[in-house]
């Protein structure tokens, strides 16, 4: 795994990055690298421009949105592009998957032809060879007796399997960097444990590149090398999952472990980030956590921190960070992880 | 002590039909569950959905009806839904759902909504149920300037605070809560339920809290049953449950929790999904995708039995026949 994560080339480069609704700034300038074959997290609450980032990138936002900066797969450029290249790129080059399979799926369309459907699409497979190949996608990810229900419809299918599906019709064009925005929130959790596992293999055979847009920390520590975190439309801290989740230094991402409910522990009171991710449209003055942060002095709200390089790979944008001394590790086994 | 609210051997039966004209056949989402829950104290129901939690919960209310088996509050039956008697009761028991634009009215203020439970029930004249109003809004971490706000201009916390004063409106002795954190972001979750926990400790309310995370479950309940498939396969206090299930379902939920910092490897992942309720399999539910199933497994429906701490569980395997325990 260890090898992908930074020896890679840069598959994607997203360049201050820029998204306004209406007027209303929402991404405020995001630079982020995927390198081929990586595994990559964006964390943050609802809100913070996870999903804007990508449906920006791939130009999925409706009209409305002005999108500025630039976003280059291998080298060329897709913000502004002609639609014939932005059309070559989605679901052949990147493949997006979302939280609720069954708003992705055709309700009335078998879903054996909505696959052939993708694979006709991408590769120009038709007949038979379309057909045989379908059936593998279907194999891949786990459904079972996928030739019996090849002509099944969707609502045939539980929101697990709803959810392969997805993913099978995603791998359909063969995509070198798969984004999956939040697949695993609406399932139960030992589904959720199958899906994140299946995401973990499909990397590993198909060598493809993974973005994982969630909430959940646990799952993104388990599916991904390096992790982002994302705070009011910008990336707040940045670092490998190892090193970040044994020591989280801005005072937001400790926050979001902190609010997690242990399961190992008792039935002491929670530690919530106190207040609301702040209305766009009235950004506090200086850093945009400051006024629900613990650590916040005058200078936070006066003028608002850079992301920063600090050593191996990590950025921070906080000018009081979490010391790495108090910064404990917040769940035991990190040496596996490394 | 009598408990606040007790089942017995509930059952409830839906009717589906596979098709327009298919042949209707029973499906038994809630079979054969017997529960208690003492005043002041929370019960958390887990499992996956089809489970039948949900369908639980609301019969507890008696907003379904039983097929099989009785509700008793405060050791009486339940009266029967939609009299007078029953409407009474349901002021001391409240529900709160998991979609709060769902729950509220779009076209009514949030303080509108909150006192509504007043008027339905007749219980403040009129004159102190505006003060009242504001007293419920500020327990529960709500502004004073957000009383006149319609449910569309709340973020999801929000909302989920104004059905919760709702719910309090009444004074109620029981809450059901369904899935009433989920939907929220972990830094809300934990400011809401932070908040659920200072309110029933502060009045007393017992309550009934139906989720599948099993980490909230584990910070906010007492005690703790696991369903699978209509039925209670594990239930024990929350302590004893989590550190160490015995069922191998409930091993398995809890290993399926995604730890920061640890990874999937050495986890029990459970293959397969659950079994489809219409299509329950033979013998205990769970065989098919047990890793210790045995022959008897195949066969015999196994009963809740007493293991020790408290503790009881439906296995063959685990909660057998009696087995000589090691000290």
């Amino acid at each position: 795994m260890d090898k992908n994560s930074t020896a890679g080339s840069r598959l994607v480069e997203l360049r201050d990055l820029k998204v306004a609704f209406d007027g209303v700034q929402v991404l405020h300038g995001i630079d982020l690298d995927v390198a081929e074959g990586e595994a990559l997290g964006l964390v943050g609450e609802s809100g913070c421009g996870k999903s804007v980032t990508w449906l920006a990138a791939l130009g999925l936002l409706p009209g409305k949105a002005t999108v500025s900066g630039s976003v280059k797969l291998e080298g060329q450029e897709l913000v502004g592009g002609p639609r014939s290249v932005l059309e070559g790129v989605r679901g052949g080059r990147i493949a997006m998957i979302f939280q609720d399979p069954s708003s992705s799926l055709n309700p009335v369309l078998r879903v054996g032809r909505q696959i052939v459907e993708a694979l006709a699409a991408h590769r120009s497979l038709r007949g038979e060879a379309a057909r045989a190949e379908a059936l593998r996608l279907l194999d891949m990810v786990g459904i079972p007796d996928a030739r019996l229900r090849f002509d099944l419809y969707p609502h045939e299918f539980s929101g697990g399997q709803c959810q392969r599906l997805m993913i099978a019709m995603a791998l359909a064009g063969e995509p070198d960097l798969l984004v999956a925005d939040e697949p695993t929130t609406a399932l139960d959790a030992t589904i959720q444990a199958q899906i994140l596992d299946l995401l973990i293999r499909l990397r590993r055979e198909t060598g493809m590149a993974t973005v994982f847009i969630s909430h959940d920390l646990g799952a993104v520590s388990q599916v991904c090398e390096r992790v982002c975190v994302m705070y009011a439309g910008r990336i707040v801290e940045e670092g490998r999952v190892a090193e970040l989740f044994a020591a989280p230094r801005h005072p937001y991402t400790r926050g979001l472990f902190d609010a997690i409910p242990r399961l190992d522990g008792g039935r002491e009171r929670l530690i919530p980030i106190p207040g609301t991710v702040p209305n766009p449209k009235h950004l506090p003055k200086g850093c945009s956590f400051s006024p629900r942060c613990s650590r916040v002095d005058d200078a936070c709200r006066a003028e608002r921190p850079p992301l920063l390089a600090l050593d191996n790979g990590r950025k921070l944008a906080c000018i009081h960070p979490v010391p790495p001394a108090e910064a404990l590790p917040v769940r035991v086994p990190v040496e596996a992880l490394a | 002590m009598t408990p606040l609210i007790e089942a017995r051997e509930l059952v409830r039966i839906y009717q589906i039909r596979r098709g327009l004209f298919g042949r209707p056949s029973p499906v038994r989402a809630v079979d054969g569950v017997s529960l208690s829950v003492m005043p002041g104290e929370t019960l958390g129901i887990v499992g996956e959905s089809g489970s039948g939690k949900s369908t639980l919960g609301r019969m507890l209310l008696g907003i379904d009806d039983a097929q099989g088996g009785q509700v008793l509050f405060e050791g009486k039956p339940m009266p029967a839904l939609h009299t007078a008697e029953w409407r009474a009761l349901r002021a001391r028991m409240q529900l709160v759902y998991q979609d709060p634009l769902a729950a509220l009215d779009r076209r009514l203020t949030i303080a509108a909504q909150i006192g509504e439970p007043l008027e339905i029930h007749d219980l403040l004249p009129k004159d102190q149920r505006a003060s009242r109003v504001a007293e419920l809004m500020t327990a529960v971490g709500l502004r004073s300037d957000q009383a006149d706000r319609y449910p569309h201009e709340l973020s999801g916390g929000q909302r989920q605070r104004a059905v919760i004063a709702r719910a309090l409106a009444s004074r109620p002795q029981l809450l059901v809560c369904d899935e009433p954190v989920s939907a929220l972001d972990v830094s809300i979750q934990a400011q809401v339920v932070n908040m659920m926990r200072d309110l029933q400790e502060e009045h007393r309310i017992a309550m009934v809290f139906i989720s599948h995370d099993l980490k909230v479950v584990r910070n906010i309940a007492d005690r703790v049953a696991v369903m699978y498939l209509g039925r209670i396969v594990e239930e024990a206090s929350s302590d004893v449950l989590f550190k160490s299930p015995q069922h191998p379902y409930t091993q398995a939920l809890v290993s399926s929790v995604p730890v920061p910092g640890q990874l999937l490897e050495g986890r029990v992942i459970l293959q397969d999904e659950p079994p489809n309720p219409a299509n329950r399999p033979s013998g205990c539910a769970f065989h098919p995708r047990c890793p210790i199933a045995r022959d008897i497994c195949r066969s015999v429906i196994p009963q809740l039995r007493r293991i020790g701490d408290g503790r009881t569980a439906a296995c063959h395997v685990v909660a057998g026949e009696p087995v000589a325990e090691a000290a």
